[in-house]
């Protein structure tokens, strides 16, 4: 991205805070938790902390590729598109993320449940 | 850039399965065509019986329509067959004309029908049995005529003379061999076979040669056949079912070398690398399959190089075969024949109609013939294929899975008998009727596309038997066709064994090395490889190969249970399941000043503090001073103990005091999967040392042990292993086997299973009767858990501590820069 984020997007992590193949959770959004996950290839993608299944905690699964399976039943989301694998079938909700430099921010107006 | 240009010969069962294992790996990467010389798109061969007799129509066995062919670009010539392939050009020539030039070219032309070359063999009413055309004129025939011979009583001979009694003709049965299926059967279960066959109105010539087809007065159709010993049956259908042979005939004349089939590498490849050829019309290793499970291993590792992964080979299929007789079951695998240097153990119940002979040669089993009762066929295959030693079932084998206590759900174990509504999958919820339903509908062939499809046996595993009894009894060959090599996972082709012994033998220290020098398909491998390289690592080179947090499944990366709702249970170690009040009273103030919501005595003597939130745990684990009880781990879980000798009146030996010793030597001991003890004072066992990966009990003399009972999905006794005298011969056996299981075992295989696979002989020979062997397998255990850490307190245990801090949505402070 180029150009400085305007003020809706607000800084939450930095890429060193996130482990590789891993995630952290951002608390405290009005639309619930946030999963940030970061890829081996250093891309951050950011979910709803909220499996489609049984609203497993997807930060805590174990990432691959672009893709985390879930702690609880093991459903495999896709971090691009939230989507589960086939068979399985749902979404968990995508989030937008902007990595500026090593910062990484999150939309507010989305956190705020004001934007899908 | 342009595409490759894919070229297929033949639109059947190997060719399109090929092409779908293509399009899951690279479905970009051709412009695939493909010529097929039947008329219909992809279609179910197999099923071609089930249609004759039927019991289904030509719509239902569609396995891709050409909706498929649209939707994945692949240019479908129907009903258009090549006639010559121009290797300097590399172009395919149809016999309409049509030129298609080729960088890649596949040959599935499968077989044709071996014609008896005898007078007659021309005349209309004289068919063969190989696809939909024929197919429908038997239907059509049985409706106007009413005298059929079948020629051969072989599988597809018997099929095809079931379907045409069905349709209401008479039908007799001409056979050269003394007995029906002879390369299926043994005499005795022949004989029961033909007595059912009988039974339906079937006749049998056997021993028996055909001379001549005869004519009718018309000379416009056959009308006898003419028999060796001069004898005539009337017939006004001939169906030759006499044999196939691969059809070679256009690779033969495009210079391709053939012998009883297209030549073909373990990768498929036939002489000339850009062509490849697999099914009925490819020779792998003197062997040219005629079924459907082995066509289908070979689809996979052609796809694989057709995609340029390059990896995967195809080293041959061990076959089983099954009638497809509504009614009538057989079943047969290996060499049935037994012969020299086997043993044969047979039950046979002839009025009862049942029959059963296992060939067994050292220590394996290596045949299988079943007549009548064939629920346990799937179970001996896989024996036999996995060549697993059968030693100590030897007495109950003959009596099937469920009375080696080998099944999942008690009375189920029969598919045949369940009804639609029963339930299959206890984890899932699936139903025998759901599972039925996906193979009949989604043309699915294998245990792993039901598992895909339907997750049935997808989760704790225990109904696997069962729905590969189901999908046989759909499909009627073994199509679960789980290789005798099993893949670790989607990731890479090779198995758990060649996995481990790579990481021994050329030293591989990360995971990076492991899938590299291995060639994964996948960059970092996926849920199920990464928790097994991390283990086989960590294991296989302890203290050189580092630990990787990521590569734990959540439990083991933050040493706490995860609980539904995604908070955390904690279980400290309680060693022995010994407690004292000062224990009690921390164990109390967690309680409170946490607001743990529930307190509970576990299964494994001691307390489990449920419902505590990530971020609280370091500070749960500091205020309970207590070790990590690894109630999350694949890993040393509890040690249970009765009270023992100290007061019990019936205690000959210090139950407790044993077990606390065992539990603080294994402290930290991770293992392929978890491993639990008990420590019994005296042989009425109040700690159920019996269910246990390692029981102990005391006994006047001394200690007995036993390994490799389970007390879960399948309660499985303990074996016996040996008797010794001192606390020390406990430790020593104990660690020995342990860490045997440890180098052996593969990821997430209980005591249990590893003891089931390697054989309690192996075990026994490797711990009991071998000193020095297990000294030093005692000494690696030691030198593994040297300075084991807890990772609830110590710095050295590999814990991401950012886990339990949880990031506030607060803006940090923008960094100010334009
Ligand atoms: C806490 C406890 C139940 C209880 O309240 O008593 C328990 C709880 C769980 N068991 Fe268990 N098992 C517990 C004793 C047992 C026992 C009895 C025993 O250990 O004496 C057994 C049968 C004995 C055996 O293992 O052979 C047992 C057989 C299983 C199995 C089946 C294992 C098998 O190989 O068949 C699983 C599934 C698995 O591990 O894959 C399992 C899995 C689980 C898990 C860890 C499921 C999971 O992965 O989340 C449960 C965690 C629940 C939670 O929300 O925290 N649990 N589980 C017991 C903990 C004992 C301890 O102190 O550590
Ligand atoms: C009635 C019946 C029952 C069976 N039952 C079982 C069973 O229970 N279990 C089991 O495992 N197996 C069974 N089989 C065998 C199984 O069907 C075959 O092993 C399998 O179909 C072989 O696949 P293939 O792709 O090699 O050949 P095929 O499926 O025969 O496909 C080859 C295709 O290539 C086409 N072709 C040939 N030459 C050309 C050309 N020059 N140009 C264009 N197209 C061409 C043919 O028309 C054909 O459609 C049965 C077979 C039959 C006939
Ligand atoms: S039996 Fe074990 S795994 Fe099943 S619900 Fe109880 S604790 Fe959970
Ligand atoms: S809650 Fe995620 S898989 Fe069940």
């Amino acid at each position: 991205m180029t150009g400085k984020p305007s003020t809706d997007w607000i800084h939450v992590l930095n890429l060193e805070d996130v482990p590789v193949l891993g995630a952290r959770v951002v608390e405290g959004a009005a639309i619930g938790s946030v999963a940030v996950f970061r890829t081996e290839d250093d891309q951050v993608f950011a979910l709803r902390d909220h499996c489609p299944h049984r609203g497993g905690p997807l930060s805590q699964g174990l990432v691959f590729g672009h893709r985390v399976s879930c702690p609880l039943h093991g459903w495999q989301i896709d971090l691009e598109s939230g989507k589960a694998q086939a068979p399985d079938v749902g979404c968990a909700r995508k989030l937008s993320l902007q990595l500026e430099g090593n910062q990484i921010f999150l939309y507010k107006p989305q956190l705020d449940g004001n934007v899908p | 850039m342009t595409k490759m240009r894919l070229v297929v010969i033949g639109n059947g069962m190997a060719g399109i399965r090929t092409l779908e294992e293509l399009c899951k790996l690279a479905p970009d990467l051709y412009d695939i065509t493909v010529f097929g010389a039947e008329p219909y798109p992809n279609y179910n061969r197999i099923l071609l019986s089930p249609v004759l007799a039927g019991e289904q129509t030509v719509d239902e066995i569609i396995l891709n329509p050409l909706q498929w062919y649209q939707e994945h670009h692949i240019t479908l010539h129907l009903g258009v067959a090549v006639t010559r392939i121009d290797r300097v050009r590399r172009v395919v020539i149809a016999e309409n004309g049509l030129q298609t030039p080729y960088d890649r070219l596949l040959i599935a032309t499968g077989s044709t029908p071996f014609i008896l070359p005898i007078p007659g063999h021309t005349l209309p009413g004289v068919i063969s049995y190989r696809d939909i055309r024929d197919t429908e004129q038997m239907i059509a025939a049985a409706k106007r005529y009413t005298h059929a011979v079948v020629i051969g009583g072989g599988l597809l001979g018997l099929e095809a003379a079931n379907g045409l009694k069905l349709r209401g003709m008479q039908v007799t049965v001409v056979h050269l061999a003394g007995w029906l299926l002879e390369r299926q059967l043994d005499p005795v279960a022949a004989g029961l076979l033909q007595q059912s066959l009988e039974s339906r109105g079937l006749h049998f010539r056997l021993s028996c040669q055909t001379r001549a087809l005869l004519p009718n007065e018309r000379q416009d159709r056959v009308a006898q056949v003419l028999l060796d010993d001069g004898t005539s049956l009337d017939a006004e259908l001939v169906v030759m079912a006499a044999g196939i042979r691969p059809n070679t005939a256009l690779a033969e004349s495009a210079g391709l070398a053939c012998q009883r089939g297209i030549l073909v590498s373990d990768t498929l490849q036939s002489y000339d690398p850009r062509i490849y050829a697999v099914g009925e019309c490819a020779n792998h290793r003197g062997v040219a399959y005629g079924l459907v499970a082995p066509l289908f291993e070979q689809a996979k590792v052609c796809a694989n190089h057709l995609a340029r992964m390059g990896i995967g080979r195809y080293t041959g299929s061990v076959t089983s075969t099954k009638l497809k007789v509504t009614g009538i079951d057989l079943f047969s695998a290996g060499s049935f024949m037994g012969g020299e240097g086997t043993d044969e153990i047979t039950l046979s119940d002839p009025s009862g109609g049942v029959y059963k002979k296992l060939v067994i040669k050292d220590d394996q089993l290596v045949g299988a013939c079943l007549y009548g009762d064939t629920a346990d066929g799937t179970w001996y295959f896989k024996l036999l294929r996995e060549g697993r030693s059968v030693g100590a079932l030897r007495d109950t084998l003959m009596f099937g899975e469920s009375n080696v206590g080998d099944v999942g759900h008690e009375g189920h174990d029969k598919a045949m008998r369940m009804a639609d509504s029963d339930e299959v999958c206890g984890c899932n919820g699936i139903s025998k009727g759901q599972i039925v339903q996906a193979i009949t509908e989604q043309g699915l062939f294998t245990l792993e596309e039901v598992r895909k499809c339907t997750k049935a046996s997808g989760s704790c595993g225990s109904c696997t038997g069962l729905v590969e009894q189901i999908l046989m009894n759909t499909l009627g060959s073994d199509y679960s066709e789980t290789p005798a090599k099993k893949a670790l996972c989607g990731c890479t082709d090779h198995t758990h064994e060649e996995v481990r012994q790579m990481i021994r033998k050329h030293h591989l220290l990360s995971q990076h090395d492991v899938r590299q020098f291995m060639e994964w398909r996948t960059l970092n491998g996926c849920a199920s490889c990464r928790p097994a390289l991390n283990y086989y690592l960590t294991s296989t080179w302890p203290h050189e190969a580092k630990d990787d947090p990521q590569s734990r499944l959540i439990n083991e990366r933050a040493h706490a249970n995860i609980q539904k709702n995604g908070t955390y249970s904690v279980v400290p170690r309680m060693w022995g399941g010994i407690t004292n009040p000062a224990e009690l009273r921390r164990i109390a103030d967690v309680a409170e000043k946490f607001h743990v919501p529930t307190l509970k005595i576990t299964g494994g003597q001691r307390i489990d503090l449920l419902g505590i939130n990530k971020q609280d745990l370091p500070a749960v684990w500091k205020a309970l001073d207590m070790p990590s009880g690894h109630a999350y781990g694949k890993s040393l879980r509890t040690v249970k103990t009765c009270v023992g000798s100290e007061h019990c009146r019936f205690g000959t030996q210090s139950s407790m005091r044993m077990g606390v010793a065992l539990e603080q030597l294994l402290f930290g001991m991770y293992s392929p999967h978890k491993v639990k003890l008990a420590v019994s004072g005296c042989p009425r066992n109040c700690a159920e040392a019996g269910i246990k990966d390692v029981g102990v009990i005391g006994v006047d003399s001394g200690w007995e042990i036993y390994v490799a009972g389970n007390g879960g999905i399948k309660t499985e006794v303990a074996q016996f292993l040996c008797k010794v005298k001192t606390d020390q011969e406990v430790k020593e056996y104990t660690g020995a086997f342990l860490q045997l299981y440890r180098e052996e075992g593969w990821y997430l295989e209980r005591t249990v299973h590893y003891v089931d696979r390697v054989g309690v002989e192996h075990v026994r020979a490797r711990v009991v009767a071998d000193e020095t062997g297990r000294a030093a397998l005692f000494q690696r255990l030691l030198y593994a858990l040297k300075d084991a850490p807890d990772p609830w307190k110590d710095e050295t245990a590999a814990v991401d501590w950012r886990q339990f801090e949880s990031v506030p949505l607060e803006p940090r402070p923008l960094e100010e820069q334009s």
